[in-house]
């Protein structure tokens, strides 16, 4: 029986997106990482092959975060004293690219100081040549604060500035311009607020290649449907050609993962959980999965043992 | 797909007799199309019409039950290609795989345990579905009783021929189980298996055109309930396959208007990962090739997530809650109705071993971030509700610790309850123990 397989055809694309400049292009880096510039829906290769594959940004911290799983301190060891280290030790676990998070407070519980984060992102930057992401602590005066040295200590990297929110962008924005870096736009879990805060971004001046968007997102257990249809539904509208959606999207399974008690801990919790370790692992890497399928184009995880299988699933799916 | 009220208004003898008490055909086209109205109101309807509506309103994708003393297990009857248009309705069922091989003995202690398993996910107790006995040349007849012998739950037969299978379903007499293993070498004597066995039949295959000559040559045989299995070699294969024939069926594509049936296997989780997949685009049978809580349990989870009514987030009532026995000493702490975060919260509050009130304010289902940002949890909602649900009389200190997500809250909060002292909790319900025991 013959079958005409149903192909969409669709108006408009996703935006690439290059992290990082090397050194011919004013930067440091050995490579870039280009995301985005689907013309279909994820991995349908059927209709269109998709130019840039998801990849996977591995978080790290200016120093040994204090309330981490007890699972990621046994995975990562020492390299968590050492923001150098600890990435060079993410490069070796398969990252694209680096993720530093940038703490609230030093371990002394003072607010982090201008020149720690500066010195953890040079240390990143002289200790591995991939791109860079660096975040504020997420408080509105000491992203600000913190970032905007960061940025300028960096000038010409292509590094990622974020996270911009509609409470607190322009800063951001405004030195992301200035020194050639780049900007994440994070928004709860809305297409609408996603797509107002890309323009309130690129009103600034921004160019639209410069902006990845955050769409927001649960971890399996806690909500995770809600990320996953409103990245079905960004991305449906990216296509359709609404062009004020169509950056590429990260997403931070990681971060939401591991804040959950199934992965954070392995006691007090019911035998029917299963091996702490591998549940935690299963964790992370299904609520990675699953954001891959509605259309996450960088993953953001933690642990190196999700890192590997998560990148295992890609190239999986990415085989034409 | 369902026709739109025009497509059905043509099939109708656009007479306007209002015998179906509506002012116009066309009027009781739109409502046919709405499903408010019975095609049965129409007393001069055509038999050709009337044979065009039924099949049009039949379901694009078959649904396909198995059944055994121990449960049912339906999939199909999907409408959407994205569950946000409207909602994914029968969650796939999850399946764990024992092999004849393993022999008697084996079988009968994974299944055991498979079949105590049970995990609660807020709320509701959840657990493996059922069992694939695979044929793979140990005995099989000895298999299907192990597992009978200690679960009652519905059961897939997997093998090469229909020989192989035929001794077995006497052990199953009563039950609708699901043959597995329909090619272009054996559908003839599968699909007469299950025809006399009243089984589903499930159709392997990784090319379109043959699934589609198979499905019409075995529904010839009067087998009606067919599940797809695509046996793709990779994830991206499986995901092009599942996504064309979901759009297919939903284009009213009846060759292929079936579920999918998919096996997950591979090391180091990559069976977590394909079920998972499986999941989020379109199976409806998924056979796990081990059983495992640590497995179980995410996938149990993401299924759950999954196939929950976009349009109806699940609630709790809001009210106030005794957690541990709470006295007038006890602290008073506030959250949202949004099931998730209230057991989250309520959980680690129970854990904690520490009494306390717990009062859920009705934010509308959604959870503390979602719904303060929607403005559906400010600071005269949470005031309302320790008004409406008359905490004060409860306790004797008037405190109240607020989800650190909303801190921003606790000066509005003040000014709303002047004779109250705002407390800030923590951001995450899992930090809520320690928290309790320090600061209250």
């Amino acid at each position: 029986m013959p079958v005409e397989i149903p192909k969409d055809k669709w108006p408009g694309k996703i935006r690439a997106v290059t992290l990082g400049a090397i050194a011919a292009e004013g930067g440091t880096r050995v490579k870039t990482v280009t995301v985005g510039g689907q013309a279909s829906l994820p991995f349908m290769h059927f209709e269109t092959l998709m130019p840039n594959k998801p990849v996977i940004a591995i978080e790290v911290k200016d120093r040994k975060p204090d309330d981490w799983s007890k699972l990621l301190e046994e995975a990562w060891g020492d390299a968590l004293n050492d923001p150098g280290a600890w990435a060079k030790a993410a490069e070796v676990a398969g990252a694209d690219i680096i993720m530093l998070a940038l703490s609230v407070t030093g371990a002394d519980g003072k607010p982090t100081t201008p020149e720690v984060a500066v010195a953890a992102v040079k240390a990143i930057l002289g200790a591995t040549g991939l791109p860079v992401i660096v975040n504020g602590p997420g408080q509105v005066d000491l992203d600000n604060e913190l970032l905007v040295p960061v940025s300028e200590a960096t000038k010409g990297e292509r590094i990622v500035l974020g996270v911009c929110e509609d409470k607190n962008y322009r800063t951001i924005v405004a030195t992301a311009m200035a020194n050639g870096h780049l900007v994440t736009a994070r928004a709860p879990m809305d297409v609408n607020l996603s797509k107002q805060l890309n323009i309130l971004i690129s009103d600034m001046g921004m160019p639209a290649d410069r902006i990845i968007m955050d769409p927001t997102t649960g971890a399996l257990g806690y909500g995770i449907e809600y990320g996953f249809s409103v990245m079905e539904r960004l991305r449906l509208a990216a296509l359709q050609g609404d062009a004020m959606t169509q950056q590429p999207m990260i997403v931070t399974p990681g971060f939401e993962a591991w804040k959950t008690k199934e992965s954070k801990v392995g006691e007090g919790v019911p035998a029917s959980w299963g091996d702490w370790k591998e549940r935690a692992i299963n964790w992370e890497t299904l609520t990675a999965i699953t954001l891959v399928e509605s259309g996450a184009d960088i993953l953001v995880l933690r642990h190196p043992e999700s890192v590997k299988r998560v990148k295992a699933a890609i190239e999986e799916l990415v085989t034409v | 797909m369902a026709l739109t009220g025009i497509q059905i208004y043509k099939l109708l003898p656009q007479t306007n007799c209002k015998e179906c008490g509506f002012p116009t055909c066309l009027a009781f086209a739109m409502k046919l199309a709405a499903k408010q109205a019975e095609l049965t109101a129409c007393p001069y309807v055509t038999d050709n019409s009337k044979k065009q509506l039924e099949e049009s309103s039949a379901p694009p994708i078959r649904l396909v039950t198995l059944k055994a003393a121990g449960g049912e297990v339906k999939a199909g009857n999907e409408t959407v290609l994205f569950r946000h248009e409207k909602t994914f309705y029968n969650r796939p069922g999850i399946f764990v795989q024992v092999k004849a091989s393993e022999g008697a003995d084996a079988i009968k202690a994974k299944v055991s345990a498979a079949d105590a398993y049970s995990v609660n996910y807020v709320g509701i107790d959840l657990a493996v579905d059922g069992y694939a006995v695979i044929a793979d040349g140990g005995d099989f007849g000895a298999a299907v009783q192990a597992v009978r012998a200690v679960s009652k739950r519905p059961l897939i037969l997997s093998g090469k021929s229909a020989a192989d299978l035929d001794p077995v379903l006497a052990i199953l007499a009563g039950e609708k189980p699901m043959i597995h293993g329909a090619d272009a070498t054996n559908w003839d004597a599968m699909a007469d298996l299950a025809k006399k066995a009243g089984a589903s039949l499930a159709l392997v295959g990784d090319n379109l055109e043959a699934l589609a000559d198979l499905t019409e040559k075995i529904k010839g045989k009067g087998v009606e309930e067919i599940a797809l299995d695509f046996k793709a070699p990779g994830m991206s294969q499986h995901l092009a396959l599942s996504t064309q024939v979901r759009r297919l069926a939903l284009k009213n594509f009846r060759a292929l208007g079936f579920p999918i049936i998919s096996f997950a296997d591979g090391d180091n989780g990559r069976d977590a990962v394909f079920a998972a997949h499986a999941i989020a685009k379109y199976s409806g049978f998924i056979v796990l090739p081990r059983f495992a809580p640590e497995l179980l349990y995410p996938l149990l989870v993401l299924r759950q997530n999954i196939y929950t009514d976009p349009q109806k987030p699940i609630q709790v009532q809001p009210g106030i809650y005794e957690i541990n026995h709470p006295t007038a000493e006890s602290p008073v702490l506030v959250t949202t109705n949004f099931s998730i975060t209230y057991f989250s919260v309520a959980n680690e509050v129970e854990g904690s071993g520490q009494p306390a009130w717990l009062v859920v304010c009705d934010a509308e289902g959604m959870s503390v971030l979602t719904a303060w940002a929607a403005g559906k949890f400010d600071a005269e909602r949470i005031a309302k509700s320790i008004k409406e649900f008359d905490v004060a009389s409860k306790v004797s200190k008037r405190r109240v610790v607020l989800p650190g997500h909303v801190a921003v809250l606790s000066g509005e909060l003040e000014a709303e309850l002047p004779d109250w002292e705002i407390k800030v909790g923590p951001r995450e319900a899992v930090d809520i123990p320690s928290f309790m025991k320090q600061a209250l």
